[in-house]
């Protein structure tokens, strides 16, 4: 069911996409459900099998095909099932940030958020405050052309 | 291998700009290891220039395509289903691998993605530096295995200069001073005295001084 306080003022909602890694982000926003805590139905879930899966073509892909803004959601330093997971997402994420502000589409649209396989809240607040962000910041400029294209 | 890196983003807008329909190629080999146009770089690439051209309110079509090698005749020949209705080809090679492209497919046109920057080992990840300067008449017997044309900056054969500060090249204080590895490899090898021998001034025409240069070895061809 719809939360309307997970609904944006103006009505406009934004795509966020989540790369969360199987091992803690995943499971912590399977568990959200059980919880009893809800997130905006903004965030479409990606299921990464470790954060050091993560591609930088993953996030630019998400980007051209729509999304708002992209999070990536991985385990706490030093609790990564393959030890180095997201150390390696970040050094990538520096490559991403370079290329979206390059772009003109901006890494402020793009976060990096970290948490354990029990910690559903720290998810649920990921995904608000990446879906917040996105309603602040508006349709990436990228979807604003498009849109402008096909009118 | 032969090492390169990515233009920026901008210039590459600026190079391609006008066509409409672009093949994008990689080369699986040197430039795959150093991360600056294999199957992956490919795909980033085109992924930026679909996206910076929809900023400009335009389109651009891509056709991704990455072949073992740009530089041989067999692997190059992978590319002629692909070409006939692109405008242009974006080589992620080097300079060798864009003109190896240029060369097969003369009526098209070909334009570089990457600046070639030499001949060099992989350090660690992520840092590569230069280690041969291809002049054409290897020293390296002479100087415990360093080659001081590469890693001096005066290429000094008979070193060092006075430039030398702590181990580091007056140039960059990052770049190791080539006549100090040098010694330090001669003394590690019982080889000091070697150092003596005061070299001969170079004969720069094995190298590009020579003009460009050819290795042609008749009892390999067909």
């Amino acid at each position: 069911m719809e939360n309307e306080a997970e609904k944006s003022p103006n009505g406009y909602e934004p795509k966020v996409v989540a790369f969360a890694c199987q091992y803690c982000a995943y499971s912590a926003a399977d568990l959200a459900g059980p919880t009893g805590l809800q997130y905006p139905a903004n965030v479409r879930l990606v299921k990464l099998p470790c954060t050091g899966k993560l591609d930088v073509l993953y996030i630019l892909d998400a980007f051209e095909n729509g999304a708002d803004a992209v999070f990536i959601a991985g385990c706490l330093d030093g609790n990564c099932h393959h030890v180095e997971g997201p150390l390696r997402a970040k050094r990538r994420l520096v490559l991403a940030n370079k290329i979206l502000n390059e772009l003109g589409i901006g890494a402020d649209r793009l976060g990096m958020y970290q948490m354990s396989g029990g910690e559903s809240i720290r998810f649920v607040e990921a995904a608000r405050e990446m879906t917040d962000r996105a309603r602040q910041l508006g349709p990436s400029p990228l979807n604003q052309r498009k849109s402008a294209a096909n009118e | 291998m032969i090492i390169a890196e990515q233009k920026t983003l901008e210039e590459i807008k600026q190079i391609v700009a006008g066509y409409n329909k672009l093949l994008v190629v990689g080369c699986g080999t040197c430039v795959t290891v150093c991360f600056a146009g294999g199957e992956k770089e490919v795909g980033i690439l085109a992924s930026e220039l679909r996206m910076a051209r929809q900023m400009d309110g335009q389109q651009l079509e891509t056709v991704e395509r990455t072949i073992q090698r740009q530089c041989e005749w067999e692997f190059v020949d992978q590319l002629k289903d692909a070409i006939e209705d692109c405008d242009a080809i974006l080589s992620m090679g080097c300079g060798v691998g864009v003109q190896g492209l240029a060369e097969r497919f003369p009526t098209k046109v070909v334009l570089p993605a990457l600046n070639t920057k030499g001949m060099a080992l992989t350090v660690q990840e992520g840092l590569w530096a230069e280690r041969c300067a291809g002049c054409g008449n290897c020293v390296l017997d002479k100087f415990g295995g360093v080659c001081p044309i590469a890693r001096c900056s005066k290429s000094l054969q008979n070193g060092p200069c006075g430039g030398s500060v702590n181990g580091k090249c007056e140039i960059d204080p990052e770049i190791d001073c080539g006549w100090q590895l040098v010694y330090d490899r001669m003394k590690a090898i019982n080889m000091l005295d070697k150092l003596y021998e005061v070299q001969e001034i170079k004969d720069w025409s094995t190298a590009r001084d020579g003009g460009p240069r050819r290795i042609n070895r008749e009892d390999l061809r067909l």
